[in-house]
């Protein structure tokens, strides 16, 4: 992905509970393990503000998307950590499918050559 | 060093509700698992820690999404307690003031032991009783506040000394049997010892305008408190009635002996540790009512002083009538001491204020009526110690209110400070203390115990 795109507010939010989840598919993980996977996955561009990860995850715990528990990490601190469950995954599937139509929906329109084509023409 | 400010992060983040002890512990995990990658980057210490706390984003911002995902957290819970050492605190406190509780339930029966029935016991038991119950159970608030406060032993005599007074006084003086300076010792009894209670909750410092205000304020909330546990209390006596009854056995006089002088005692000690414990819990109670009544006993008390114009009518002086009054009297200064101990006194003069101002004028103008009547009352009868007490009482409060009003006006024209009006209503807090104890004390030597 390209450097110096800023990517808008409401995109960033509605794309948080897929990211987490997908991310979750890998396996267990935690939240600062979460920011820094998005934030290499997306090559530095997809920047949470950190502290609002865990609002979304303690969203998705009380929906029963994630479970989590409480483990400790190398250095021995307390450490919350987070894993998909079966209802996560399907949402996770579901998602997907969503997003899949409006990708391929957008990529249908003129939208996407207009903004990736190069400047000039 | 980074220890100390992750430690007073961590104070100033649990400060907000919507983020509970176990957040904090997550994002602390989170903030040092940042500041650990920025140092291997090559930042130092501080550097890290500023540029961790930064990303975590601004704590206004990021205890609203909070407040937005947990919205039940903004109904503090009173039971549930965090871990931690608050939580030891807690549990410490609640073995206290339950402890209190089940003494003060405990003393309340002791002097059966002596023959002295509480139900169905005579005139004499009843008489003792009536003249002692507030020894039963205002001590052990007093305890209460005394052990949390950790008074030192001058302040424990001075708690300890009005309390021995009120013990003596009512069980030496050869009060006439169900006489009027029996009933009026015991009625301001319990008066002057919820002020001595109060030098306890001050921690000594009775003397402190603030700590007056703050007394005043627990006051009220502790009344609020004590109304909703008898309430309870009353629904379970109920049930226990009922379910007891239905199967043909009679509970009542169980109730009656045992579950109600105990639970009466026992609750004063229970409302004052849950005023104390809930203190920052939930917004206070007592002004919100405050808000909501004064309007609408201005509007009594303009109704009947326009009724009192228009049919020509004069206030039939019995003696509930002058009891009625009295009460009429405390009630609006209670609601004068409850809005100011809840107004910004920085504020400016509103709408608020004047309707209170039109209040306290209207309380003045009753009780000018009032006093009149009693004034010829005692004229034509002499004095009685009912008479007198009800004089007293009716004095000191149109005092108090007399001059609120003066400062009231005077701040409302902005040309007077809010606080002058707050610390005339707590420097006169002694005055209500000095009345009672001399309706205590002095009243039965007066009038011959009569």
């Amino acid at each position: 992905m390209p450097p110096g795109i800023d990517i808008a507010k409401d995109l960033v939010a509605a794309s948080g509970t897929p990211l987490v989840l997908a991310i979750l598919s890998e396996g267990e993980s935690y939240g600062y393990a979460l920011i820094k996977r998005v934030e290499k996955l997306s090559g530095g561009v997809l920047q949470w503000t950190d502290g609002m990860l865990y609002p979304v995850l303690h969203r998705l715990e009380r929906n029963g998307l994630v479970e989590a528990s409480w483990g400790k990490s190398q250095a021995g601190r307390r450490r919350k950590y987070y894993h998909l469950t079966d209802k996560g995954a399907e949402e996770l599937a579901d998602q997907q499918r969503q997003w899949k139509v409006v990708n391929e929906t957008l990529r249908a329109t003129r939208f996407t050559s207009f903004r990736l084509a190069p400047k000039g023409i | 060093m980074i220890e100390e400010r992750i430690s007073e992060w961590r104070t100033y983040l649990r400060r907000r509700q919507a983020i509970d002890a176990k957040d904090v512990d997550e994002l602390e995990d989170h903030l040092r698992s940042q500041v650990t990658d920025l140092r291997e980057a090559g930042l130092d210490d501080e550097e890290a820690f500023l540029i961790a706390v930064k990303r975590l984003g601004k704590l206004d911002t990021l205890s609203r999404e909070f407040a937005r995902e947990h919205s039940e957290r903004l109904w503090k819970r009173l039971i549930v307690t965090d871990a931690g050492e608050s939580g030891a605190n807690w549990g410490r406190e609640a073995l206290v003031a339950l402890g209190l509780a089940a003494a003060a339930g405990v003393a309340i029966k002791i002097p059966e032991l002596f023959g002295l029935k509480l139900e169905d016991g005579g005139d004499a038991a009843a008489s003792f009783y009536v003249r002692n119950f507030s020894l039963f159970a205002l001590p052990f608030l007093a305890g209460f506040f005394a052990w949390r406060r950790r008074l030192d032993s001058a302040a424990m005599m001075g708690l300890v000394t009005p309390f021995i007074l009120g013990a003596l006084a009512m069980n030496l003086l050869p009060f006439g049997s169900g006489g009027h300076t029996e009933l009026l010792a015991a009625l301001h009894l319990p008066m002057a010892l919820w002020l001595a209670v109060g030098v306890a909750y001050a921690g000594g410092a009775w003397r402190s305008h603030d700590q007056r205000m703050n007394y005043v304020r627990f006051s009220g909330e502790w009344f609020i408190y004590y109304v909703l546990i008898a309430l309870g209390g009353g629904v379970l006596m109920g049930f226990t009635m009922f379910v007891f009854g239905a199967i043909g056995l009679d509970a009542e006089s169980l109730l009656n002996s045992w579950i109600l002088p105990c639970g009466v005692v026992g609750a004063v000690v229970i409302a004052g540790w849950l005023v104390e414990a809930k203190q920052s819990v939930i917004e206070n109670v007592a002004p919100v009512l405050t808000l909501l009544f004064t309007p609408l006993f201005t509007l009594l008390l303009l109704a009947f002083l326009v009724t009192m114009v228009w049919t020509g009518s004069s206030i039939d002086v019995e003696r509930e009538v002058l009891i009625g009054f009295d009460l009429l009297l405390v009630l609006v200064v209670g609601l004068l001491l409850y809005a100011i101990s809840a107004r910004d006194p920085q504020a400016k003069p509103g709408l608020f204020d004047v309707l209170q101002l039109v209040l306290v004028v209207c309380a003045l103008l009753v009780d000018a009526l009032a006093l009149w009547a009693i004034l010829a009352r005692i004229s034509a009868f002499g004095f009685s110690p009912n008479r007198v007490a009800a004089f007293g009482e009716n004095l000191i409060l149109v005092v108090s209110l007399g001059w609120s009003a003066v400062l009231y006006a005077r701040f409302v024209r902005s040309r007077g400070d809010f606080r002058a009006l707050e610390r005339w209503q707590t420097r006169y807090l002694p005055v209500y203390a000095v009345w009672a104890w001399i309706v205590v004390v002095i009243f039965p030597l007066v009038f011959g115990f009569q």
